[in-house]
């Protein structure tokens, strides 16, 4: 085999190999172009102030989207609120205290199988354990079932992100005299910060657009409700009904949800980006 | 920023002066126990050079524990080489002191053969070489080195013009032979410390400029 | 040839070190000289940074080691159990290979180790900074940007903060494990000078892979081979006629 052609095969696997990739950049940017035009197309004649300041409205009436939109917010919300602490500890445990300890690879094991499990399994896991047993559904539930979700991004990401931290660093706290937990809080979370931060705004934008569990657990409710222990309205499953539903108004409702989500969810995103551009460009 | 290599040097180049001025004040007692008939500045040469011998030998291991320690190069390296040459010359006029002192004291047993105008001029003309090389070795000034090395012709012709009249004095009065025997050599050792002053101002360029002029008709 | 009138700071008997099964440290015997700096040299995986890591017990941050024999410190052996390893690490500093700022502005870099055994007034505790940052020869560079963070320095700078941090706490001894292997001819001559200011106050033990850098800074060396000390002796000696052949042939680059 000559250079010349070792030089040309070398060139046009090349040329092949980035006009595939640019083939499926461009097939992925088409398909998410599409949704967002579409959602934004649809969504504008509904988007109008009312959709903030009113409730559900039966069909062929006028409404709004409030009871929804606090709902989600709330569930959401106590969902993040709770997981966070106990996703970002068991990240901690995995990845400071005893990352090779056997209940550690369990975890490990346990956490990667929640977060590849389909959501629909965790809502009617939820539906049984906590609906079918109280006998209604309830906000609460809806609770439970985004938390089950969100906990196991947190851990992965906490502990993928405090494994970055050089050693050499923990190393240089140790050689101080600092205590253990002094290292992890002052040290290994300083410089994990912004890793952890996304992971928890990715979990957000993840949960935030789950349909399945909610529809097992917190159901929807047709009137304002900001108690928990009742059924709870929210984006998701309104979405779900008022698409399904043979009426203009509520379809054109549906629109404005899917883009108030989309829009949310693409924010989560931006803000996680720039933490992490963040934190290179210090470095 | 003053360097640790800096500070180690000041002590070394502090011996080096003090050797310098050993030699002077040695060179100096030889000639003045000849002019002055006194064979006690004689056995002072003897101290200074025991002197000069316990520095030689400070220096040496000085130089070598900033070879193995510092591991100096380009600036540094020519200048701990050219100590090393400096010290090894500034011991051998040491030696020559005492050689002068040797045949002055042997040239003190007899009467004087003839009034000495030149031996001391030479001896005046040594002092300065070592005190100019050595300066010029310190401020690095190549220019006052040079003028070290032209210096030399002069005691060179001294010396031609000692020995060429001790030569005509020897013919034509052979009871002179001894003392002038004395002289020739007392001469003999006067040109030689030029010579290593010579080397001095020599050793004063390499380590200025890297510049290596010694032996400069052979090359080329 | 050695001068044994001279105070020693730390006296190692006996001390042995194991990686599992793996005697990486035998019976090693050693006294480090009171305000000197003492070298460690020898071919790679000779043990002297593990050697220099058992003098604050940096090694029991990891499994599966164990170490017999004694480290005496002050007289006081600082490998006993009942030592409190935070408090022995406090008392003596490190430096690393890498320059390791924490993720924080440069005066909290050094206010962390600080703050974790004393309690000082703001005053006081600038002062301190100032102070470690003088030390440190850093001050003039950073004084005006103390707020910075300690990443956004050059890797030199990086190196004299971590330096000033190790001795913010006035430690007793300062551990350098290869201070300059990361760093540019100009920062590791800036180091090295500082190390000579530092000798006068301090006990400074490093490891280095350069020869000419242990030459340059220390006034003791102590060559390793396997596990083993070789030689201790004065820096001068060993690099103009050690006593030990194997020490000549690894000077002399014969190894082997």
């Amino acid at each position: 085999m000559n250079a010349g052609f070792k030089h040309y095969y070398r060139r046009s696997t090349n040329a092949f190999a980035l006009t595939l990739s640019l083939f499926a950049m461009v097939f992925g940017l088409f398909w998410l172009g599409w949704i967002l035009y579409t959602l934004f197309i649809h969504a504008i004649p509904a988007l109008k102030s009312t959709v903030f300041v009113q409730n559900t409205p039966p069909p062929g009436e006028k409404g709004g989207l409030l009871n929804a939109i606090v709902g989600s917010l709330m569930m959401s919300g106590i969902a993040t609120c709770i997981g966070t602490p106990i996703g970002v500890l068991a990240g901690t445990y995995l990845a400071e205290i005893a990352p090779n300890h056997y209940l550690s690879k369990i975890t490990r094991f346990i956490n990667g199988i929640l977060l590849s499990a389909p959501s629909v399994v965790i809502g009617f896991f939820v539906y049984a354990l906590v609906v079918a047993k109280s006998g209604h559904f309830s906000g609460w539930a809806g609770v439970i079932a985004l938390t089950i979700i969100l906990i196991p991004v947190v851990v992965n990401s906490t502990e993928s992100m405090l494994r970055l931290v050089p050693q050499t660093i923990r190393e240089a706290a140790f050689a101080l005299g600092a205590p253990e937990w002094k290292v992890i809080t002052l040290v290994a979370y300083r410089a994990a910060r912004s890793g952890i931060l996304t992971g928890v705004l990715l979990a957000v934008a993840r949960i935030s657009g789950e349909t399945a569990p909610l529809l097992f657990t917190a159901l929807n409710n047709q009137f304002f409700n900001s108690d928990l222990a009742k059924p709870m309205a929210n984006l998701p499953v309104v979405i779900f009904q008022f698409a399904m539903s043979p009426y203009d108004d509520w379809q054109d409702l549906a629109w404005a949800g899917a883009f108030l989500i989309t829009l949310s969810v693409l924010a989560f995103n931006v803000v996680a980006r720039i933490l992490i551009r963040n934190k290179n460009a210090r470095h | 920023m003053e360097r640790h290599f800096d500070q180690e040097f000041s002590k070394l180049k502090d011996k080096i002066l003090e050797m310098g001025n050993h030699v002077q004040a040695a060179v100096d007692l030889a000639i003045r126990g000849l002019t002055e008939r006194n064979t006690d500045h004689f056995a002072q040469v003897h101290e200074i050079e025991k002197n000069i011998n316990l520095a030689h030998l400070d220096v040496d291991k000085f130089c070598i524990r900033l070879f193995a320690r510092q591991s100096p190069l380009g600036a540094d390296l020519r200048l701990v080489f050219s100590v090393v040459k400096i010290n090894a010359d500034l011991e051998r006029m040491g030696d020559q002191a005492v050689n002068i002192a040797y045949n002055g004291k042997d040239y003190l047993t007899r009467p004087p053969i003839k009034e000495l105008v030149d031996l001391p001029k030479m001896g005046e003309e040594v002092k300065t070489m070592v005190r100019d090389a050595l300066a010029a070795f310190f401020t690095l000034d190549v220019e006052q080195a040079k003028k070290v090395l032209m210096n030399d012709d002069v005691v060179d012709e001294l010396k031609n013009k000692i020995f060429n009249e001790l030569s005509s004095m020897m013919k034509a009065n052979p009871a002179v032979v001894d003392g002038a025997l004395d002289l020739i050599l007392i001469a003999r050792n006067l040109e030689r410390l030029g010579d290593h002053a010579t080397n001095i101002a020599e050793a004063a360029i390499f380590d200025a400029n890297g510049e290596d002029v010694r032996h400069g008709k052979d090359k080329t | 040839m050695l001068d044994t009138n001279l105070p020693v700071k730390i006296r190692v008997k006996n001390l042995s070190f194991y990686y599992g099964a793996f005697e990486a440290l035998k019976s090693i015997n050693l006294s480090i000289l009171d305000r000197k700096v003492t070298a460690f040299i020898g071919p790679s995986g000779c043990g002297k940074s593990t050697l220099l890591r058992t003098f604050n017990r940096m090694n029991e941050l990891y499994p599966k080691q164990k170490t017999t024999g004694e480290i005496l410190m002050n007289n006081e052996n600082i490998l006993d159990a009942r030592q409190d390893v935070n408090r022995l690490r406090a008392r003596v500093g490190m430096v690393f290979q890498k320059p390791t700022p924490f993720p924080m502005s440069i005066h909290d870099n050094i206010a962390f180790g600080v703050k974790l055994y004393e309690n000082l007034s703001r005053i006081e505790m600038n002062e301190r900074i100032e102070w470690a940052l003088q030390k440190a020869a850093l001050w003039k560079e950073v004084k005006d940007k103390l707020k910075h963070s300690g990443t956004s320095l050059s890797g030199g700078q990086q190196q004299r903060l971590c330096i000033a941090r190790a001795i913010a706490v006035k430690p007793e001894v300062l551990l350098l494990d290869e201070p300059t292997s990361a760093l540019d001819p100009i920062s590791t001559a800036q180091i090295e000078e500082l190390m000579h200011e530092l000798r006068k106050d301090y006990t400074i033990v490093i490891v280095t892979h350069n020869m000419q850098q242990a030459g340059r800074v220390s006034d003791y060396t102590t060559f390793m081979y396997l596990g083993e000390v070789i030689e201790f002796n004065k820096t001068h000696k060993i690099f103009t006629n050690p006593d030990q052949k194997l020490t000549e042939q690894y000077i002399t680059g014969h190894f082997g």
